[in-house]
């Protein structure tokens, strides 16, 4: 067992806590540098998938889990980055500039919808932006001079200064170069002044407000901030799939990103990206058992959403904190061996806490 | 004028529809504060059960309709058992992921019926195919309404007065008054705050499939018809979350415009006036037109 010892304040927002943290994250960052090679390009191809819903949950958990505002409009986010990016595409936009503006144009949008947040929480703001949701969605598919319509977008292969993005491994590298740079980025910002602000926020929004925190500025950021990220995310989504059409950003997509979350562990950037891993490997696993099934079972189109169903509830009944909580747990279980008592992690039991006034 | 009339007329009976899910969304979130996103999957379950009661085990149609909201009432119960119980006091975002899952898998469940779940059915009603008209001379001219849009309405309404006189007149519906006022004070005063709880889930579902069953003959019966209850949100945003008038109020509200929206607005405005109207709702008057007071305390 490891005891750290702190000796000075810069400790408490170091990255890396210590020497072990810092050797278990460069094996990893190796190991993932190292993968395209080793892995077939279908599996290249998946962890592609992966790289990207991260990016997206790691956006919407600064959103949720962090800053506790529900949003269950996310797709729309995404829709915009991928279609700005395929409209910005068309045009000979080099991908930084046109990456930058798919961030800039979700961003605002963001802004443009964390107004209502001002004024209405709760379930209302959810509300809110599932309207929104619904709204874009219909609007995407009206504007059909821009996206195509319901007939779809076709995009290109990508650019980055001057080199072509053709293969999964090339797609792979970026993917994941991004991804580090937006945990990276959420991380800093999560020990920065504001991020605490997000999470006061998330705590108590009164308590946050006697504090001295603007509340209203502070939601807007959150909204924005997560949506520039979905929007960074889309931007590559749309290089990935090369086909555009309103189907892939439903109000369904908006649920399946925000069962990431709570599969992956609300609260935590691990959970984001877990959560995310989960979620592409549950795919691919539904479709290799398909094969194995009776064909009576197999082939069911209600298979998928049966067992999303299936893990949603089970994971909310019998571990609310995700598969980063599970983590957690086995990491303290040998941590503290054999010290390790079930009830560590209980949460205290609580009533219904009325948000009524009486 | 009179073609006006007539969108409205569809429109309140459209409405009606949206009423009675978001109806449900209200009782569950003034009984328990959550927000149940399954509804609208109930309201589908209904839909089937109807189907099998009638189609496969024979029965006359309003005995079948009695049956489903008997076995919808247990469904209902038995979720809140299963399910909802153990989260009672988690955070309410908690809820309604759960409530998403229980849609998923009801969605998911249905489509695997063999040779069932993937189609699409029709329901035999005995109202079928038969028009009333209201005012005019008889044979002709006045306000033509089809006898399911007549159906809805009336079934709606006797529904509503049900309730009315359920939480006005009966020991039951005053427990579950007082419950949603004040669980803990409830609880002090002897009434059974869970098994009220377990009522108000069963009841919910069981006014979910009552419109699924008036909603059935009107645009028959699938895995996804329980979408229509994502309309349902902002009919309940509308009315304000927690009255129950406001409910029926707000659903006739949406159904109108979407009616009146399709037909005088461009392609496309129809399927998203619901949502403009709740986006304008919440900007001007976030507690809905009937809501309480949102302060919290602290």
């Amino acid at each position: 067992m490891r005891f750290l010892f702190k000796t000075d304040y810069q400790q408490d927002i170091r990255l890396f806590k210590h020497g072990g943290q810092m050797f278990w994250y460069s094996a990893l960052a190796l190991a993932l540098i190292a993968a395209p090679w080793l892995l077939s390009s279908y599996w290249v191809s998946q962890f592609i998938f992966i790289w990207i819903y991260a990016i997206v949950s790691v956006g919407l958990m600064l959103l949720v889990g962090f800053t506790g505002q529900v949003s269950i409009g996310h797709a729309a986010f995404l829709a915009m980055g991928a279609y700005t990016e395929g409209y910005l595409y068309s045009l000979g936009w080099p991908f930084a500039l046109s990456l930058t503006f798919a961030a800039l144009i979700a961003g605002i949008t963001g802004i443009i919808v964390g107004l209502p947040a001002l004024r209405v929480k709760g379930m209302y703001l959810a509300i809110a932006t599932l309207a929104f949701g619904f709204i874009v969605e219909e609007g995407v598919t009206r504007a059909d001079g821009i996206t195509g319509g319901n007939s779809g977008m076709m995009v290109g292969t990508l650019q980055v200064f001057g080199l072509p993005i053709d293969s999964e491994q090339r797609m792979y590298y970026l993917c994941l170069f991004i991804l580090a740079l937006v945990v990276l980025g959420v991380m800093n910002l999560m020990r920065s002044p504001t991020g605490r602000a997000f999470v006061a926020i998330r705590d108590s929004e009164i308590s946050a407000q006697s504090m001295g925190i603007n509340l209203a500025y502070y939601k807007t950021t959150a909204f924005a901030l997560s949506a520039a990220i979905t929007g960074i995310a889309g931007a590559l989504y749309a290089h990935k799939l090369r086909f555009l059409s309103p189907e892939q950003f439903t109000f369904l997509q908006s649920i399946e990103l925000l069962i990431i979350l709570v599969v992956g562990g609300i609260g935590s950037i691990y959970g984001a990206i877990f959560g995310a891993a989960f979620w592409i490997v549950v795919q691919q696993l539904i479709v290799i058992a398909k094969d194995w099934l009776p064909p009576a079972i197999g082939q069911q189109t209600g298979l998928q959403p049966t067992i999303f169903g299936l893990i949603l509830i089970a994971f909310i009944l019998f571990e609310p904190m995700g598969l980063y909580g599970r983590w957690l747990k086995i990491r303290t279980y040998f941590q503290l061996f054999p010290f390790y008592r079930k009830g560590m992690f209980r949460r205290q039991k609580s009533y219904m806490k009325s948000e009524r006034l009486k | 004028m009179l073609q006006f009339l007539q969108l409205v007329a569809s429109g309140i009976a459209q409405g009606c529809i949206y009423g009675l899910i978001a109806l449900g969304f209200v009782l569950i979130y003034k009984a328990t504060e959550a927000v149940s996103f399954a509804q609208g999957d109930l309201m589908m379950l209904g839909g089937f059960i109807g189907l099998a009661t009638t189609v496969v085990m024979g029965m006359p149609f309003w005995i079948a309709f009695i049956a489903t909201l008997i076995v919808m009432l247990l469904v209902g119960m038995l979720l809140e058992r299963a399910v909802l119980r153990p989260l009672l006091g988690h955070p309410s975002f908690t809820v309604v992921m759960v409530t998403i899952g229980i849609g998923f898998l009801s969605r998911g469940l249905v489509t695997m019926i063999p040779f069932w779940g993937t189609e699409t059915h029709v329901l035999p009603v005995p109202y079928r195919d038969e028009i009333v008209r209201i005012g005019g001379d008889g044979a002709e001219g006045g306000l033509i309404m089809s006898m399911e849009h007549v159906v809805v309405i009336a079934v709606t309404a006797l529904l509503m007065a049900a309730l009315y006189l359920l939480f006005k007149h009966t020991k039951i519906g005053i427990a579950m008054k007082a419950t949603s006022q004040n669980q803990l004070a409830a609880f002090y005063m002897g009434i059974p705050v869970r098994r009220i709880n377990m009522l108000v889930w069963g009841i919910a579902a069981a006014v979910a499939a009552c419109a699924g069953l008036l909603l059935a003959p009107i645009t028959f019966v699938h895995a996804n018809m329980g979408f229509v209850g994502l309309k349902a949100f902002p009919a309940a945003v509308i009315g304000g979350f927690g009255s129950i008038p406001g409910a029926l109020v707000g659903g006739l509200i949406i159904g109108v415009v979407e009616m009146l929206s399709g037909f005088y607005l461009p392609e496309g405005f129809k399927d998203i006036a619901a949502y403009v109207v709740v986006l304008i709702m919440l900007a001007v008057k976030p507690t809905g037109l009937f809501g309480e007071n949102l302060s919290k305390r602290v």
